[in-house]
């Protein structure tokens, strides 16, 4: 019974990262209907410039934090306007692979021995405070990841409906045509959901990173997992993200604990592949 | 047509003689490696030029193929000649059960779920350790029975006997990727990549020629594989990382998609910059990356589509003079 | 020739096509008219087999085929075009027609890679079939010249031929006059003709009242998603519930290009969605 738990605290936090990894992931296929495959990439970003400010400038976590977040989304902001903009009328598979050359360039930009190598790296724990709770170890940073998902899922949900700004995002993601005819300014929404997506993508980073090891391939292994989980979920589906993120999580953590370590990193394809065989639609289609 | 069938049979005819004017071992190798990528490339075309769908588990095929000829010949001793028809039907079943899963989606999510399982392929061979080998890789396949005796008998070296096998798996993958293009399965192939809706609509069963382009696909790399596999000796499981497969999408890109001479082209000319660029192997996704993007931003049909761009350019020109000097005629 | 019942499909909550019971008689031109977003290409669609019906059934020529898949319902002889130019622009117009031949020929892969028989078998009917399906749409002599170098009215030939060249029985045309001048319009109406002439059943959605006045045998009335009337266009010009639809629609803002079929018989059409 401690065992599970803690597993489910676990996998609480696991899925409050992955929650924010997708709700990105899912946002921008909603409007701009382009797999972003260097997501993973952004996410990976986000964690090496956290690191950054935590070791090598010695900011506070905090700080590290922010300034990754805003980085990373002026990037996902310039990728945006030089790559996917000039390539939205282009058959899908361009966007796809210009995704995938970004991709690999930034994992062999940052794995350069010049930049941050090849190698695993630890970052410091910012809080280390730990709690027993009934035999359940609670660490600080987990709290803080379940904390802060949770607030910047709901912030999220706030924004989207209850802006105008948001509301366009919504409303391109459900007809990107009538979003147009109406007068909305979509240059201007891709670019912003870009941005937010690589925001988002970064501070699950900046969060999971002191649990987890940082490494240059990292935004590869994540990407699968929250593709995965956008498939499930409905591509362009928010909720769909969000319990995606969450199934997935615990079926990594249950499935890892319980079953084998080796292939945990793979279950959401596993489980994706089967779902898929069954229901090509993924578990909540979007309404049409 | 004509004069592309003689520019084939020329390059073909160059090929096939220069074993015989004894090039260095290393200028063999690289032919040798540029034949068998070259093929994974044209497997690759068959479902991303033609039916225009982006497969991104080649690799994973890849070596399937080259780890079923290791494991039959090593473990189950069976001749290499065995071994690799055997390969290739593994790799096409595989490729039809791949798809018979990712066809059921529509467009975006296949790329997604082909480079998924290109991922866990990987996983697998890396950790089956008493199939693969696991980290360990595989040592030791044995070169085919009779290859040797073959090259001796043309007074040449071992390698060379390799070389032709290459050249001769190649010129299969070739002929038999230009009968798809040329029959009414390839028109209909085509015709899904210019829209599945139309395609549907025509009349088309859209989900069965997929099926089948993604098999022939699949069997192509699986092919490749198995050559592979004998000619390097020795496998691990990177031959199967993702990595690998855009190495030769960027092939592919730079060649031109959808053309015949496009896989090769590319392959041989981006393999061999990456052999003069040494230095770089580890870091090549620095200009790779970009390249890729820059590739599709700018020339997405690749050097052959714009060689026959121009060249239907012209042919409209000539066309328009040839008319003109007609009604001045007139 | 083909009867439709209790024919019906919902989109979440929305009815798009609802109760529909009607038929297509053979060898007649029936044109399928209503106010826009009446269901008339959802209609298409489902017996296309584009869409699975919610409700009802499909019969064609005695047999049911609510349930086939597109291809399988070209098989059976129902042909159809689509709204805009739908065309593959960067193929010869010989390639188009080829490829709408397809559902006629059975070489797959195999046959391709050993050239067999009855590879070269197809190939050549497949040229056969494409330039025959060419010839009658009057486009034999570009059939060599790629489909996007033709004129509008060219490529909506082209549809049409891609159509034919699966040998159909029923051929359903969605708007085929849309973006065509006066004079193309003629000539697409003497094509319909000689094609209805010549055996073919003909079905077609249609804004342009000239058209459908001066063409059609029978004409179904689609409004919200339901039949209100089927009959002949004099039938139909007469009938009240028609002209309370159509004028009804105006009442509400109404869309453009759209006055009632009693009002007029040579109305031009005019911007369409």
């Amino acid at each position: 019974m401690t065992l599970f738990l803690q597993q489910l605290f676990n996998a609480a936090a696991l899925g409050g990262v992955y929650a924010l990894v997708a709700l990105g992931l899912t946002l921008v296929y909603g409007v701009m209907r382009v797999p972003n495959f260097a997501h993973g990439g952004l996410y990976m970003l986000g964690a090496y410039f956290t690191f950054a400010g935590l070791t090598r400038l010695g900011w506070p976590y905090l700080l590290s934090l922010l300034v990754a977040a805003l980085l990373v989304a002026a990037i996902a902001a310039l990728m945006e306007r030089f790559i996917f903009y000039p390539l939205r009328d282009a058959p899908h598979v361009q966007p796809m692979i210009a995704a995938i050359g970004v991709l690999f360039f930034m994992e062999a930009a940052i794995a350069h021995p010049r930049v941050f190598g090849p190698e695993f790296q630890t970052m410091p724990s910012p809080i280390n405070t730990i709690v027993n709770v009934g035999g359940v170890t609670v660490t600080g940073q987990r709290l803080l990841v379940i904390a802060a998902s949770v607030l910047v899922v709901f912030g999220l949900n706030y924004f989207l409906k209850r802006t105008l700004t948001g509301a366009t995002i919504e409303a391109m993601s459900q007809n990107r045509q009538g979003a147009r005819l109406v007068g909305i300014d979509t240059n201007r929404v891709g670019m912003l959901t870009f941005a937010i997506s690589g925001a988002l993508a970064a501070v699950a980073a900046a969060l999971i990173a002191p649990i987890n090891l940082v490494s240059p391939s990292m935004g590869e292994v994540m990407n699968l997992k929250v593709f995965a989980i956008i498939i499930l979920g409905g591509m362009g589906s928010v909720p769909g993200a969000i319990v995606g993120a969450f199934l997935l999580a615990f079926a990594e953590t249950f499935g890892g604990a319980y079953i084998s370590t080796d292939f945990a990193d793979v279950i959401g394809f596993a489980v994706l592949v089967l779902v898929l065989a069954l229901k090509p639609q993924g578990l909540f289609r979007r309404s049409a | 047509m004509k004069r592309v069938s003689w520019g084939w049979a020329a390059l073909l005819v160059v090929a096939a003689l220069l074993p015989l004017l004894r090039p260095s071992g290393y200028l063999l190798d690289i032919g040798v490696n540029i034949m068998i990528f070259a093929m994974v490339a044209y497997g690759m075309n068959v479902l991303l030029g033609y039916t225009g769908q982006l497969p991104l588990a080649h690799a994973g095929f890849f070596a399937i193929g080259a780890y079923t000829v290791g494991i039959l010949t090593l473990k189950a001793g069976w001749s290499f000649w065995l071994a690799w028809p055997a390969a290739v039907l593994l790799c096409a079943a595989l490729g039809l059960l791949l798809g018979l899963v990712a066809f059921r989606t529509r467009g975006d999510v296949f790329a997604i779920f082909t480079l998924g399982v290109g991922v866990i392929i990987m996983l697998v061979i890396n950790k089956w350790d008493s199939l693969t080998g696991g980290n360990e890789g595989l040592n030791g396949v044995n070169p085919p029975a009779g290859l040797e005796a073959f090259a001796q008998a043309l007074g040449l070296k071992l390698s060379a006997g390799f070389y032709y096998l290459a050249l001769v798996s190649l010129v299969l993958t070739v002929v038999a990727v230009a009968r798809a293009r040329g029959s009414t399965f390839g028109l209909s192939l085509i015709a899904i990549r210019g829209g599945e809706d139309l395609a549907r609509s025509a009349g088309i069963n859209v989900y069965a020629h997929k099926l089948r382009a993604m098999m022939f696909s699949t069997a192509i790399a699986g092919f490749a594989g198995g050559v592979y596999a004998v000619y390097i000796g020795f496998l691990g499981s990177a031959a199967a990382s993702p990595a690998q497969t855009f190495t030769i999408l960027l092939y592919l890109l730079v060649g031109g998609l959808g053309t015949l001479a496009g896989p090769l082209l590319g392959t041989a000319l981006m393999y061999g910059l990456t052999q003069a660029l040494q230095g770089l192997e580890d870091y090549r996704f620095l200009i790779f990356g970009p390249l890729l993007v820059v590739l599709v931003m700018f020339a997405p049909q690749g050097l052959v589509g714009l060689w026959l761009r121009e060249r239907a350019r012209r042919a409209v020109r000539a066309q328009g003079r040839a008319q003109a000097q007609e009604v001045n005629r007139a | 020739m083909l009867e439709v019942q209790d024919l019906g499909i919902r989109f979440g909550g929305l009815h798009a096509v609802k109760d529909v019971t009607a038929s297509i008689p053979a060898g007649q031109i029936t044109a399928i008219i209503g106010p826009n977003g009446a269901g008339k290409s959802t209609f298409f669609n489902l017996i296309s087999g584009f869409y699975q019906p919610t409700s009802g059934r499909i019969q064609f020529a005695g047999e049911d085929i609510t349930r086939l898949k597109t291809h399988e319902v070209v098989s059976r002889g129902i042909a159809r075009t689509f709204q805009t130019t739908t065309i593959y622009r960067e193929l010869s117009v010989l390639e188009n027609a080829m490829i709408g031949h397809r559902v006629r020929t059975r070489a797959g892969l195999l046959d391709a890679l050993l050239r067999t028989g009855r590879e070269r078998q197809d190939v050549q009917g497949s040229r056969d079939g494409a330039m025959a399906a060419l010839t009658r749409v009057g486009l034999a002599a570009q059939a060599h010249l790629p489909a996007g170098a033709l004129t509008q009215e060219g490529q909506k030939r082209v549809g049409i031929a891609m159509a034919l060249s699966s040998d159909p029985k029923l051929l359903l045309l969605d708007e085929p006059a849309a973006g065509m001048n006066p004079e193309e319009t003629v000539n697409l109406m003497a094509l319909i003709r000689e094609l209805v002439a010549g055996g073919l059943t003909v079905a077609l959605v249609e804004h342009k009242m000239s058209l459908v006045m001066g063409l059609a045998d029978q004409i179904l009335v689609l409004h919200h998603g339901q039949k209100i009337a089927q009959g002949t266009p004099a039938q139909v010009s007469r009938d009240p519930a028609v002209i309370e639809a159509y004028l009804g629609s105006h009442a509400h803002g109404g869309q453009m290009g759209q006055t009632t079929p009693a009002e007029t018989t040579l109305q031009k059409g005019g911007a369409h969605a």
